[in-house]
């Protein structure tokens, strides 16, 4: 298990733990992310993780990304 | 009867909105809110109904202030139509569920961006969709219009779901719906993927971003002098130009009339000094500032709709956090650009006081509006455009200290970006154009009464004395500190109302380079005018407004001093 700041570019990887309260997950999960949910690392940016839920890109600040932990597929 | 536009953001709603609306569009704010939405009307065979377009909001359990007022507007709604993007439906079917578990409302579904599933290799069952949701589902492409029609002859048939969710996981059931209806097939990489990788993958997309950031720039400002030489100028030149100088010799000079009306051409007509309501008045804000606000609103508003915005907020970001903000603050920063209002409306994206403060702040001290920097190339420009860019530069400068600042502080740690980056979409002209006149009209309505109060009150001062006065008092500060001539004061004094007009006032003082810069930056950075002003006191409340307004002035007093100090070891006189 890593966070989506440690998982490699241009990777595949299931979300299995967001760590943060009810808000925090309720806003990701508004935009698709949530545990079990299936996400591509697309690029690291100096600012910003970009990723990629079903046909969604997202861009998720690095605070945010630290607290969301995924398993490479 | 009242028709609701729901649907996630960057679903293409508000070019439907736009295809099912006439010409006539009202934008108001939400009572109690600063949040904007659109209200048009259509007419359905025998009935009229007004269709109102809610901010895009990805779930009915509001995480922010637009998210707030969409659910109240269903509320008020009698039909609701769910736009939704028939790409990405899987994230889109939460907001849908939502609405038909917990509104209860006649619904009809538009599935819009219909025809880019085919070049995306997604095929959708429609039928089986309708079965399941037990709404109408309508096939839409707001760009071409297709489906329009079927979606307005549908609206007859509106019905409340009966779908029963009470007990349902709603993501699970969404899977199942997925599975059901949705068919995945391989399709080949193209063109427009490039595009949207290089773009959002560094270090390629500093160069996309530094290159659309200059193309923007030359042609706002190709367009802007365009109209201003060939079309603007020529027009008053040729037409106006002949009737005010009738209309003098009908008034004859030096009465108070005269003053006010066509004010001093005893050297000639000349709309930027002789300071009347029929001569500068007018010729300010239509000749000067409309041309520019023209170009902005019109590049702006084909990079927002393309939404090439998000991939530069994500591109900023670093910087944002370092100011205490996040990438997208590059969103209120380049309203702000345009005009300062709908900026510091726009600061309403940022949930946290503190983000707020510094947002609000760094946008009223160090972002003049396209009319104030029309004003500052027409004014300085003469003098060479090196000029125009120091100013601006000092102003880009103060704008990162500053925010570093104030980051360092504030107690507190800056927000976490957290964004859809959209795919490009191709522009619809119709909905282009409409959000464009919008903006236009606005700018006329809240500029032109404003120029000429403020014209006019600049003359009222002068007839009675009272600038000489006030120069008097102000005498230390702005001869020994900002090096300018005290009757400046004038411009200070006028800039609360309108920054375009206050910038024109230099213009008969016979300012030297010098000092027409160091005025320029002065009335950027003291104040607000007053419209912001107001709206800033809303979004910000009272305390925060008024340390904010401190800061300004402090910062004003000093960055005029050094401005003053600094262009004299630059050797400009």
């Amino acid at each position: 298990m890593v966070s989506l700041l440690q998982l490699e570019n241009n990777s595949y990887a299931e979300v299995v733990d967001i760590r943060g309260g009810s808000g925090f997950l309720r806003r990701l999960e508004s935009m698709g992310v949530r545990v079990g949910c299936k996400i591509l690392k697309i690029s690291d940016t100096p600012g910003p993780v970009i990723i990629k839920v079903g046909s969604t890109q997202l861009a998720i600040g690095r605070g945010i990304a630290s607290k969301i932990f995924v398993e490479k597929l | 009867m009242k028709i609701l536009l729901l649907g996630n953001p960057n679903v293409g709603k508000s070019v439907i909105f736009s295809r099912l609306t006439g010409t006539k569009v009202i934008v108001s704010n939400y009572p109690g809110t600063t949040v904007e939405f659109t209200k048009g009307f259509i007419k359905i065979f025998d009935f009229k109904a007004e269709i109102i377009d809610a901010p895009g909001s990805y779930t009915l359990t509001p995480t922010n202030k637009a998210e707030e007022v969409a659910v109240k507007l269903i509320k008020e709604a009698d039909i609701i139509i769910n736009v939704v993007d028939a790409t990405n439906l899987e994230r889109n079917l939460l907001l849908t569920l939502e609405i038909i578990k917990n509104v209860k409302k006649p619904l009809i579904i538009a599935l819009n961006m219909w025809d880019e599933t085919k070049h995306k290799g997604i095929k959708i069952d429609i039928e089986k969709l309708k079965k399941i949701l037990d709404v109408e589902v309508v096939p839409t492409c707001g760009l071409s219009g297709e489906g329009i029609k079927e979606l307005v002859l549908k609206l007859r048939e509106v019905k409340i779901s009966s779908l029963d969710l009470e007990n349902e996981d709603i993501w699970k059931f969404i899977g199942e719906i997925i599975t059901s209806v949705q068919k995945l097939s391989h399709r080949h990489h193209t063109f427009v993927d490039f595009l949207q990788e290089i773009s959002i993958k560094p270090p390629w997309a500093y160069v996309v971003a530094v290159g659309v950031i200059l193309v923007s720039f030359f042609i706002i400002r190709f367009i802007g002098e365009f109209l201003i030489n060939y079309i603007f100028d020529p027009f008053f030149e040729n037409f106006y130009s002949p009737l005010i100088l009738k209309l003098s010799s009908l008034i004859k000079s030096n009465n108070f009339f005269h003053s006010i009306l066509i004010g001093d051409i005893k050297e000639g007509l000349n709309y930027t000094i002789s300071f009347g309501l029929l001569t500068t008045g007018i010729y300010v804000p239509l000749a000067m500032v409309l041309p520019y606000v023209f170009s902005f609103y019109f590049v702006l508003s084909i990079l927002e709709d393309i939404g090439y915005l998000p991939r530069l907020a994500v591109l900023c970001d670093r910087l944002f956090h370092k100011l205490g903000l996040h990438g997208y603050a590059i969103v209120p920063t380049i309203l702000g650009l345009g005009c300062n209002v709908p900026g510091a409306l726009s600061t309403r994206l940022f949930e946290a006081k503190r983000e707020k403060f510094i947002a609000a702040t760094l946008l009223a001290i160090s972002i003049p509006c396209m009319a104030q920097i029309a004003m500052i190339i027409g004014v300085l420009g003469k003098f060479g455009t090196k000029y125009v860019a120091i100013v601006f530069l000092s102003l880009g400068f103060l704008w990162v200290i500053l925010g570093f600042l104030l980051n360092k502080f504030l107690k507190g740690e800056s927000p976490e970006i957290l964004l859809e980056i959209p795919p490009y979409r191709r522009i619809s002209p119709k909905a282009l154009f409409k959000k464009l006149w919008i903006r236009l009209n606005w700018f006329l309505k809240e500029a032109v009464p404003y120029v000429l109060l403020g014209v006019l009150i600049v003359n009222i001062l002068y007839y009675f004395k009272t600038i000489d006065f006030l120069a008097k008092i102000f005498t230390p500060l702005m001869k020994k500190i900002w090096g300018l001539p005290p009757e400046a004061i004038s411009a200070l004094l006028i800039g609360f109302l309108r920054k375009d007009v206050a910038v024109g006032m230099f213009s008969p003082l016979n300012l030297t380079v010098k000092q027409l810069m160091v005025g320029c930056i002065i009335l950027a950075v003291y104040f607000p005018c007053v419209a912001t002003f107001v709206v800033l006191i809303k979004e910000l409340g009272i305390k925060d407004m008024i340390k904010s307004v401190l800061l300004m002035i402090i910062v004003a007093i000093i960055v005029g001093a050094g401005a003053n100090i600094i262009f004299s070891l630059l050797n400009i006189s």
